[in-house]
């Protein structure tokens, strides 16, 4: 298995955080490479947006944004029942395995990038319908659909989060300006990407080392869900591209997005809406265990996936 | 110079009830407030301010002792139960050049 250099990044952040090296990126840096990145991943999906008919996409939006809602209702009685979570942590940890994580995706694009695979370049739309929806259920799980859950506040930290602004924001004016006008802009967002995308997965590396102390304290269980989970996840995801008639890699992609779980924008959204759960409890999951898995064995199994999806669908 | 003895609460929490908290200030009734990036460890263990969700911040209000304790009565009825809440009260002097109307 040869590894990408970004990857090698984020092993290196891993390392470094495990030995307790004196090492962090200054937040405002971290910051800044995370807007890059989200801009630049919106910025690409719309460019390809602005040369396909919205309308021939909206079956393949729905049928994505469906796998949105089941993911966490797949993952919520494996946590409640076998897991023997508390209801209130159970949607918590669902909500974050229901949505997606922009740093997998970026992986998962250069893999495809570096082995010259093609993909269908208007994923970013499919990556921010699937940061909602998980939320959106992981909420109604615990609260229902009560008057007293000040969905006012909820649905603008849902909706208004960073990801999704800058996600959503670069996808728009990547649709606007089509090819030739973002190109004056390109030497910022494209051309450095995957260095950029390296220091952001260095800091990752040191983020999850952090993480992993707190694992001990969760037991066999939340490691078993945080490596199985996903990989079936990616099963649904990769079952759903073919069935859309993506290429081999779109449906590597749309696994990808499957078995990703969020830690920033369900973290942030899921602090405000079910405070009661234990945030270090899904956040253990997503970023000590989930991630570093997608990134270093995920999105190569998840390939072998749509690979294999593709020799039996024809 | 105008002195006058006032009260200092001070709240140390995380910093995803940042807009929460404004809310409540506004609806308290609260003149001003200072809010600073903080980081530390108490009983919910070291908040290092790696990740969003472990960040803190230190919220400063300089009111009188009546408000003061009804700000500390709503957040520790409303929030110490599920977030990391720091809440205390001091006695403080601000000082200004003259006296105004200004609070904060």
């Amino acid at each position: 298995m040869s590894l990408d250099p970004v990857v090698l990044f984020f092993i290196l952040g891993l390392c470094a955080g495990l030995v307790r090296a004196e090492m962090r990126l200054p937040s405002a840096i971290y910051e800044f490479l995370s807007i890059i990145l989200l801009l630049a991943i919106g910025l690409k999906g719309g460019i390809e947006l602005s040369k396909q008919s919205i309308g021939d996409l909206l079956p393949d939006t729905m049928a994505v944004v469906a796998m949105g809602f089941v993911l966490p209702l797949l993952a919520f009685p494996l946590l409640r029942y076998i897991g023997k979570f508390d209801k209130v942590d159970a949607a918590s940890v669902a909500a974050h395995y229901g949505s997606v994580s922009v740093g997998t995706y970026a992986v998962a694009v250069t893999y495809l990038t570096a082995q010259q695979i093609y993909f269908e370049e208007y994923m970013p739309l499919f990556l921010v319908l699937l940061e909602v929806p998980a939320i959106l259920v992981g909420i109604v799980l615990v609260r229902g659909i009560s008057k007293n859950t000040r969905w006012g506040k909820l649905l603008h930290e849902v909706f208004l989060g960073k990801s999704v602004v800058l996600l959503l924001g670069g996808l728009l004016i990547g649709w606007v300006a089509g090819p030739e006008g973002i190109e004056s802009i390109a030497g910022l967002f494209f051309d450095p990407f995957k260095g950029v995308l390296a220091l952001f997965l260095l800091e990752m590396g040191l983020i999850a080392a952090s993480q992993v102390s707190c694992l001990r304290r969760y037991g066999l269980f939340l490691l078993g869900f945080g490596v199985v989970f996903p990989v079936f996840s990616a099963l649904i995801g990769g079952g759903l591209g073919v069935m859309l008639g993506l290429s081999i890699g779109g449906t590597m992609l749309l696994a990808t997005l499957a078995a990703s779980a969020s830690y920033i924008a369900v973290p942030a959204a899921m602090r405000i809406a079910l405070p009661e759960a234990n945030p270090t409890l899904s956040l253990t999951a997503a970023l000590g265990i989930t991630f570093p898995f997608n990134i270093i064995f995920g999105i190569p199994l998840y390939h072998k996936f749509a690979e294999y999806f593709h020799t039996l669908g024809g | 110079m105008f002195i006058r003895s006032t009260k200092l609460i001070t709240i140390i929490t995380e910093s995803a009830l940042e807009h929460t908290l404004i809310d409540d200030f506004d609806r308290l009734g609260a003149g001003g407030y200072t809010i600073t990036n903080a980081r530390g460890k108490g009983h919910t263990g070291v908040r290092d301010g790696r990740w969003p969700t472990d960040s803190n911040i230190r919220v400063e209000v300089i009111c009188d002792t009546e408000l003061a304790d009804t700000i500390a009565e709503h957040i520790i009825k409303s929030y110490y139960r599920d977030y990391a809440v720091m809440v205390y009260i001091g006695d403080v002097t601000v000082v200004k050049p003259e006296k105004s109307g200004k609070g904060g």
